[in-house]
């Protein structure tokens, strides 16, 4: 689901090492890296493996789809470009790949979302960036 | 286990919501004075000095503030672990000075609050000059994942996914804090009667944090003096002696956190309980970090009070006040005292050795033994503990 008028957010700089992640949601794709010596997903981009130290990450194409691991409403904004945005949901989404990510629950009605709901992943442009969301799957 | 070093001499000013002119350093100065008069020393004997991070200074914290306030140290340093920065100065001093690097390690924690120049939506951290590339501002602040209270929110609501409500004795907690402020003459609410039902009305801030479970920001400082424990009796109270420590790092963003609800403060508590030989029953007052509600729960559970879920019982088993079953946070913890930065940290510092020094006048814990004292920064990140005493 789109968002009908354009607001404004606190748009990320991307690093060298985090660049990969972004040029792929600009192309609405989701693309984490994987440790080749431990299979592990990582996120948020890394210069070696957080988890066995491996050297060796590799960027891959993952699912987006997700859970809620956790999450909650702001009522009041949390940063002056926000506040057109208020009441906005704040989440940590654990991916069906292991790692968590912080993001925003977008296309409901906040009430709606509920710890452990299943979501994938959308995105949401910018001028220069583009974000990865996330919205609740519909049941059928 | 016998202790290497006590606390001789606090420092404290009361919480100001308007610190005007003040600077970092002309705070951290007065709070110096105070401490070192209280210990019965001059500021001339101090020859350590642990500071942290300033607006005053971006960098070189330490020297800059050694230097206005004349002294000469041998041991110096800048401690950067936000809320957990003030009770991991504790065990740093006790280091410096069993390692033979100074004898009187002087901790400080200062932060203006200026009213006037507060602009809304301002973030603090990096200056003008310099571009923010942490992680933080990259991942998380793009969401408006920015300051402390949703971040706790979200541990809050996982908290209740996995373990139920706890909104009752969450409100229950800051209701019994608020009457331990009530005989604290510099708790910032110390005039302000408080019911559970103003705290389950107050505005919701980030689902399920309301208003009255978050601390008030203000200005502020408080510093204690720290000196080796063979001659701690010298001084002009009786020492509190350091008997253990602890500290765990776990994370600094909560999505990386291993876990919302099974915390590092496990790690630090388990640590300063081994070290100290000291059980959890007995311990005659928890002074433990409270920005928000839930932290003082988590806490009470990840340091070995009650079991995993099992807060929102203990909270309803027990007195929580100065003359009850489990005193916790007697000045008002910083939910009622102030939240004056990292000075609030110390503010759990400064109550436990008055506590133990027989100081606390109006809410005075009889017979206490021993206090279990914990810092916590950043979102359940930084986690130090410590165990104080009355006796090496």
């Amino acid at each position: 689901m789109t968002e009908e008028k354009s607001m404004v957010r606190p748009t990320p700089h991307p690093t060298e090492i985090s660049r990969p992640f972004w040029e792929a949601a600009r192309h609405h794709k989701l693309v984490i890296q994987q440790c080749s010596a431990c299979d592990a997903y990582v996120f948020y981009p890394r210069l070696s493996c957080p988890y066995c130290a491996g050297s060796d990450l590799t960027w891959t194409q993952v699912s987006g789809r997700g859970t809620v691991y956790s999450f909650t409403i702001a009522r009041r904004a949390t940063h002056r470009l926000l506040s057109d945005r208020v009441p906005y949901i704040i989440a940590v989404i654990e991916l069906a790949e292991g790692p968590r990510m912080t993001s925003t629950v977008v296309g409901h009605d906040p009430h709606l979302v509920t710890v452990d709901a299943a979501v994938t992943v959308a995105f949401e442009d910018h001028p220069d960036v583009t974000l990865p969301v996330f919205e609740l799957v519909q049941r059928s | 286990m016998t202790a290497s070093a006590a606390v001789v001499g606090i420092g404290e000013l009361a919480p100001s919501r308007d610190t005007g002119a003040q600077t970092d350093l002309s705070l951290s100065a007065q709070v110096a004075l105070a401490a070192t008069a209280d210990a019965g020393l001059e500021l001339t004997d101090v020859d350590g000095l642990l500071t942290h991070p300033m607006e005053s200074a971006s960098r070189l914290v330490p020297s800059t503030l050694a230097e206005f306030l004349g002294i000469q140290v041998s041991y110096a340093d800048s401690v950067d672990l936000g809320g957990a920065t003030a009770v991991g100065m504790l065990w740093r001093a006790a280091s410096a000075i069993a390692s033979g690097m100074c004898s009187v390690c002087l901790c400080i924690t200062a932060a203006p609050r200026d009213a006037s120049a507060l602009r809304p939506g301002a973030l603090r951290g990096p200056t003008r000059r310099t571009v923010d590339r942490s992680p933080a501002r990259e991942f998380e602040v793009p969401y408006g994942n920015v300051g402390a209270t949703e971040g706790y929110a979200m541990i809050a609501t996982r908290y209740e996914h996995e373990f139920g409500s706890t909104e009752r004795q969450r409100a229950k907690l800051a209701v019994q804090q608020r009457r331990n402020a009530s005989e604290n003459p510099k708790a910032v609410f110390s005039n302000v009667p408080l019911s559970e039902q103003e705290v389950l009305q107050s505005p919701m801030i980030a689902d399920p944090l309301r208003k009255l479970e978050c601390v008030l920001p203000v200005g502020g400082a408080a510093a204690v003096v720290v000196v080796d424990a063979n001659v701690a009796g010298r001084f002009a109270h009786p020492p509190a002696f350091v008997l253990g420590a602890g500290e765990a790092v776990s994370h600094k963003a909560i999505s990386s956190a291993p876990s919302m609800t099974r915390t590092a403060v496990q790690r630090s508590a388990d640590a300063a309980f081994a070290m100290s030989g000291v059980q959890r029953s007995e311990i005659g007052l928890a002074s433990i970090y409270d920005c928000y509600t839930i932290t003082a729960l988590l806490t009470l559970e990840d340091a070995g009070f009650c079991g995993k879920g099992e807060a929102a019982t203990f909270i309803d088993e027990h007195d929580l006040t100065w003359s009850g079953s489990f005193p916790l946070n007697t000045h008002g913890g910083q939910l009622s005292f102030g939240q004056a930065d990292v000075a609030g940290g110390m503010s759990h510092v400064t109550e436990a050795v008055l506590q133990l020094q027989g100081r606390a006048v109006g809410r005075q814990v009889q017979g206490l033994q021993y206090a279990f004292v914990h810092g916590n920064g950043g979102i359940m990140s930084e986690q130090t503990s410590a165990i104080l005493g009355v006796e090496v």
